[in-house]
């Protein structure tokens, strides 16, 4: 009912690093903290000292424990999301009175709060959860990409990034235009092996996840790497130590 | 359809006032957006040496606390029982007449009537001046609940520990391990280290019985058995000294390594002038260990003496350090002990970092490089809250210190006023005198038996029994045991408890309830047993409704503080950094600082420091005091910004120094000579450059000690020697657990507690995005951690039948909860654990009594107590580690069986009333509208 534009000039959105993530919820909250002050209609707490506490947040971070079928330790992945600002955005043509919308000059997706009617279609259609509605304004509410941060000429420039990638302590989030194979969060995405978040949905997310990497390889059962009981090394007693301390002390 | 035009560059604010966070201990650096003079945004600030422009979620979260309903608004008495929260509002005139009443009558009596703790403060260096100034020696913050293991055992073994003392090489740093962090502590710099390691492919070995947070980035998990972290890193000391995987250079030059023991009193070998004595390789001889271009031999023959070397090969190359006799009850397999040993090696030894710096050591030998070890260790909480934490502590500095990777590139680097010796401390003052103040400062570190606080009859000099044959070693108090010690009158009553920032009657104490039961416990006249409480805090905590007099404190966004070079600083590694507080916004309630309170005191009743020869004030208030107290002529508070403005370190007051600090972004820095960045205590550039900047009057060189003698000194005692002796029902504890080399032994809770009976450990940590009780009240934070389950292994998880919603009666030895579960594959397969802090009374911090922290929120500390179980003897043993006085939290044994689901968590208590009302239902606004 909406259209997307045929391409868009440049691919803006977000690499993050599952490695990296420690789950800290930094992001959530410096979000949240900026998208209450700044565009579109604050994101509100509704029985926010109450028993159900229930706010509107444009990020959060879910976190998922693996237990792996080999018995080896179970592992946990931190997961943060947030809009992947879709090149196919299904809450775009799903839209009807043109309110959701992607923008042509750099593929962000957004929501002109003006023209929403709050009738949820969107947040249907999106596959990854990742639109909330505001019960307080009645309109829907999702990441802007800080599209009021990212060319704000009142910042330095460094600060010209989603309020998300800049607080992040661990570096795990990371910005860029994905549509430029030359860009740093490209060349990330190729060194990392970084991956679309559910493709079979057809969306074609503009944000990328870098995946963990292999866990936990120090059990033993490989080749030694640094054999400490080599016979020229040390000893198993005492006594043996302190021949071979003798012979350490006359080589320094 | 066209797009709509959007406003690209709005206003971001009218201005950014730089301060320092208090949302945790972290003290990252912070970006105050204001708008129409109120705060509009919180960011970090990118100049800033702690967390360099990145902020946790607490610390965006800010904005909330300022904003909170719970804040207290004005001075507060007691008008309804203990307990029932009902307050009247008075003036600061009358709550400063009341305070000072009672307390000038104590000065005048038996200073030691006044028990002063406070909790987590950040202000040490001036609440231990009012309360030496006051008299009284009982005084201490909260380190004897939080971590004073981990601090004591790196002062006495090298001269500092983790967090505040120092920090990983991040920048050279290959193998990080990671110990048993709770995941708040030095929070965003670790997650920043991690950050850096992760982004150039160095490793990460968290060793922790929870794979949560960092556990759940680092490349390799060890999930250990709780209590078992010292026999783990004594294996590994095993595995690596049977290899001759030391640095032996290292040890000789720069440790007590070479150091001569006697055999028959295990005391070091000393000349006539006290200093102590190696054999020198290049003679043969006798020499002091500073000799001039000695070279110490760490296996040295010498008639009736081993050295500290040889005396560690022959405990710690014994089988049973082998993995395979540690493995099952550490619960990691002896191969993977082995495979990290071998990891650790290769790292330390392989990768050998060279850098091109030349140096000078105290031997006066030039060095033309440095040579670093990439293996950095850090650890906090997880190992340390236990009753072997001090020994287990011990161990890993000894591990990081046979290593070689102290103070060397790639390793563990000291942060200023650190490296300083154990000798650069006090020792513990406790005499006291009507109207006088304390014979010195509080805390220090005893060198020995004759620096207890024990009184002339040998009793405890402190309520809370610090630095007695229970805790010899006891740097930070008791915090934990006031209450209880101050409420059995053991070893005395008291008149008046005052304490600041600190929950005790909920989540920073041990036995919850039987805390609340002895603050509200009348005598047979119906008097309260502890006869008078004054309590300071911001919010409405469950504590205020125990006190009788209320001293509301500000926010930390309206109120002045300095994160002093004299506290507990904010260094980095290759700087000297200290910082302020200063109001961004003014109150809007009749609060004021609590510092300002102390010293408002102070001048009321004329304590000696704090006024002059005329009795006048010498400050008005705690901003006054930050600038113009001198500890020592030129020293202050703050070392930035001396002088005229051009002094470090060292000068005279100056009066603008709060605005330069303002207009420095907050705080100020002064970097380390890059030849001084490394071998801190033993390179004169440093020592000289310390000097200069106050942290010492003269260079104070000197070794590690792999050996501590001051604990032989105990041992020693018990064993008959010396004048001071000990209790004999202490000796054989003394002579077991005071071993000068680190040892093992199982945690005290493992003596009276049937494993059988209770199988499962169970742990607290603090969860990244909320810091003790302060985050409940955060509108936005409670929405991440609102209520927390009790997180159960596969194991016990399928044993007991549990699904997802189901409910547990969990049991120790001391009492029973009944709370939600959850499953949790990653850990150990021993243990269970929760968020800590969550749960929350109701009634307390303006929420609502169905609020879901008071509904499906718990404190494990219902089933701990702190006293261990009744031996028949009459006595009372407290939950510590006998060295310290740590807490032991984490020695906690459970059992757990499932129960049918619940409406509450029991113990639930009766709502307290609430002196500020509740909060809003709703929020929705924008300041800038």
């Amino acid at each position: 009912m909406t259209s997307l534009p045929q391409s868009t000039e440049r691919k803006m959105g977000l690499v993050i690093d599952l490695d990296t993530c420690v789950g800290c919820h930094a992001c959530v909250i410096s979000c949240k903290g900026w998208n209450t002050e700044n565009y579109g209609a604050p994101l509100s707490d509704t029985d926010a000292y109450g028993a159900e506490p229930s706010g509107s947040f444009l990020n959060r971070v879910h976190s998922f424990e693996i237990e792996p079928e080999d018995n080896s330790p179970a592992q946990i992945v931190h997961f943060p999301k947030s809009c992947l600002h879709c090149e196919d955005a299904p809450c775009v043509t799903v839209c009807p009175t043109g309110a959701s919308y992607k923008r042509a000059e750099d593929g962000i997706v957004l929501v002109n709060e003006d023209a929403c009617i709050g009738c949820g279609l969107c947040a249907w259609a999106c596959p990854y959860g990742a639109r909330e509605m505001d019960s307080a304004a009645g309109v829907m509410k999702k990441c802007t990409l800080c599209v009021d941060r990212i060319y704000n000429e009142n910042l330095p420039e460094e600060d010209r990034v989603p309020a998300c990638v800049r607080t992040c302590p661990a570096g795990a989030r990371h910005f860029g235009d994905l549509g430029d194979r030359e860009s740093a969060v490209s060349q990330l995405v190729t060194e990392r092996g970084g991956f679309d978040l559910m493709p079979e949905m057809g969306t074609r997310p503009v944000n990328k996840y870098l995946p963990p990497r292999p866990k936990d390889r120090l059990n033993g059962a490989g080749p030694r790497s640094a054999p400490l009981a080599s016979p020229s090394a040390g000893a198993t007693d005492a006594q043996g130590f302190f021949a071979w301390l003798d012979r350490a002390l006359e080589k320094i | 359809m066209t797009q709509p035009q959007l406003d690209t560059s709005p206003k971001v604010s009218d201005e950014v006032r730089k301060t320092t966070c208090y949302m945790c201990a972290c003290r990252c650096g912070i970006n105050v957006h204001m708008k129409d003079g109120r705060v509009a945004y919180i960011e970090g600030n990118r100049d800033h040496p702690v967390n360099r422009g990145v902020l946790c979620a607490k610390g965006s979260a800010g904005i909330m606390q300022v904003n909170a309903p719970s804040r207290l608004r004005a001075p507060l008495r007691r008008v309804g029982p203990r307990g029932s929260g009902e307050f009247e509002e008075i003036s600061w005139e009358e709550a400063l007449g009341i305070a000072g009443d009672w307390l000038s009558r104590i000065r005048g009596t038996d200073p030691s009537k006044l028990a002063f703790f406070t909790g987590r403060d950040q202000s040490q260096s001036f609440t231990s001046f009012w309360a030496q100034a006051f008299g009284t020696p009982n005084y201490a913050a909260h380190g004897g609940f939080c971590s004073v293991n981990m601090a004591t055992a790196g002062i006495y073994t090298m001269g500092g520990a983790f967090w505040e003392f120092g920090q990983p090489d991040w920048e050279r740093t290959r193998l990080f391990m990671l110990f048993g962090v709770a995941e708040d502590h030095d929070s965003n710099p670790i997650k920043m280290g991690i950050g850096r390691l992760k982004a150039r492919g160095a490793r990460v070995i968290g060793v922790n019985p929870i794979r949560s947070g960092y556990n759940a980035v680092a490349d390799e998990w060890l999930g250990i058995t709780p209590g078992t972290d010292g026999l783990f890193i004594l294996s590994l000391i095993h595995c690596l000294m049977s290899a001759g995987k030391i640095d032996l250079n290292y040890l000789a030059r720069y440790t007590d390594a070479p150091l001569l023991v006697d055999d028959e009193t295990g005391l070091f070998l000393r000349d006539s002038d006290g200093k102590t004595l190696v054999i020198d390789r290049a003679t043969g001889e006798l020499a002091p260990f500073d000799r001039k271009a000695v070279r110490p031999d760490p296996n040295a023959r010498h008639p009736g003496h081993q050295t500290v070397l040889q005396l560690m090969a022959k405990r710690y190359l014994c089988p049973e350090y082998a993995p395979e006799a540690v493995a099952g009850r550490c619960g990691i397999p002896a191969p993977r002990i082995r495979a990290i040993a071998d990891e650790i090696a290769r790292v330390a030894f392989e990768e050998e970092i060279t850098l091109n710096r030349a140096w000078t050591d105290f031997r006066g030998e030039r060095h033309e490089t440095m040579t670093g070890r990439p293996v950095a260790f850090h650890a906090m909480r997880g190992i340390s809250a236990h009753s072997n934490g001090f020994q287990t502590c011990r161990a890993l500095h000894v591990l990081q210190i046979l290593l070689g990777s102290v103070e060397v590139p790639g390793g563990f680097r000291f942060k200023p006023p650190y490296p300083k010796p154990v000798e650069a401390h006090p020792v513990p003052h406790c005499k006291t005198q009507p109207d006088c103040p304390l014979d010195g400062p509080h805390l220090g570190f005893v060198r020995g038996p004759e620096d207890l606080a024990l009184t002339e009859d040998g009793t405890p000099a402190r309520i809370d029994k610090a630095f007695t044959w229970e805790n010899p070693m006891s740097a930070h108090g008791l915090m934990h045991m006031v209450i209880s010690n101050a409420h059995a009158g053991d070893p005395y009553p008291i008149d008046t408890l005052f304490l600041y920032m600190a929950n005790m009657s909920w989540n920073s104490s041990m036995n919850t309830r039987g805390v609340i039961e002895m603050l509200t416990d009348t005598d047979e006249n119906g008097d309260y047993v502890i006869p008078r409480i004054i309590y300071s805090d911001a919010y409405s905590s469950e504590m205020v409704a125990y006190a009788d007099l209320i001293l509301p404190d500000t926010t930390y966004l309206e109120r002045h503080d300095c994160i002093s070079l004299l506290d507990r600083p904010i260094c980095e590694a290759e700087a000297a950094a200290d910082a302020i507080r200063w109001p961004v916004v003014e109150p809007d309630r009749d609060v004021r600082g609590f510092q300002t309170v102390l010293i408002q005191l102070a001048n009321l009743m004329e304590l000696p420091g704090f006024v002059d020869e005329g009795k006048a004030p010498k400050w008005r208030d705690y901003a006054d005091y930050i600038v113009n107290h001198e500890r020592k002529p030129g020293i202050g508070p703050l070392a930035g910004f001396r002088g005229n403005g051009d002094q470090t370190g060292r000068g005279a007051p100056n009066p603008d120094q709060l605005q330069r600090y303002i207009e420095n972004g907050g705080f100020f820095v002064n970097h380390i000579p890059g030849e001084a960045g490394f071998y801190k205590p033993w390179n004169m550039v440093y020592q000289d450059w310390a000097v200069g900047m106050g942290f010492y009057d003269k260079p104070q060189p000197y070794l590690f000690n792999l050996y501590l003698e001051t604990m032989r000194k105990f041992q020693r005692a018990a064993e008959g020697h010396g004048e001071r002796q000990p209790p004999d029902h202490l000796r054989g504890q003394l002579r077991r657990i005071m071993d000068p080399l680190p040892i093992w032994y199982p945690p005290f809770e493992d003596d009276h507690t049937d494993p059988a009976d209770y199988p499962l450990h169970a742990l607290t940590q603090r969860p990244m995005a909320m810091y003790h009780s302060w985050g409940s009240q955060n509108a936005w934070l409670r929405q991440i951690h609102g209520h927390n389950p009790l997180y159960v292994p596969r194991d016990v998880w399928d044993r007991h039948g549990f699904q997802d919603g189901d409910w547990a009666r969990v049991s120790s030895v001391h009492g029973s909860i009944t709370v939600p579960v959850a499953l949790h594959g990653g850990l150990n397969a021993k243990t269970v654990w929760t968020w800590n802090a969550i749960g929350k009374r109701k009634g307390a911090w303006a929420l609502d009594p169905d609020a879901p922290e008071a509904t499906r929120g718990f404190l494990l500390n219902h089933l701990i107590h702190e006293l261990l179980p009744p031996r028949g003897d009459g006595l009372r043993w407290t939950n510590s580690d006998p060295i310290t006085g740590q807490a032991a939290w984490f020695d906690l044994r459970v059992s757990i069986e499932k129960v049918a689901p619940q409406a509450e968590t029991d113990p639930a208590f009766a709502a307290i009333g609430s002196p500020v009302g509740r909060g809003p239902k709703n929020l929705q606004w924008k300041v800038s509208e």
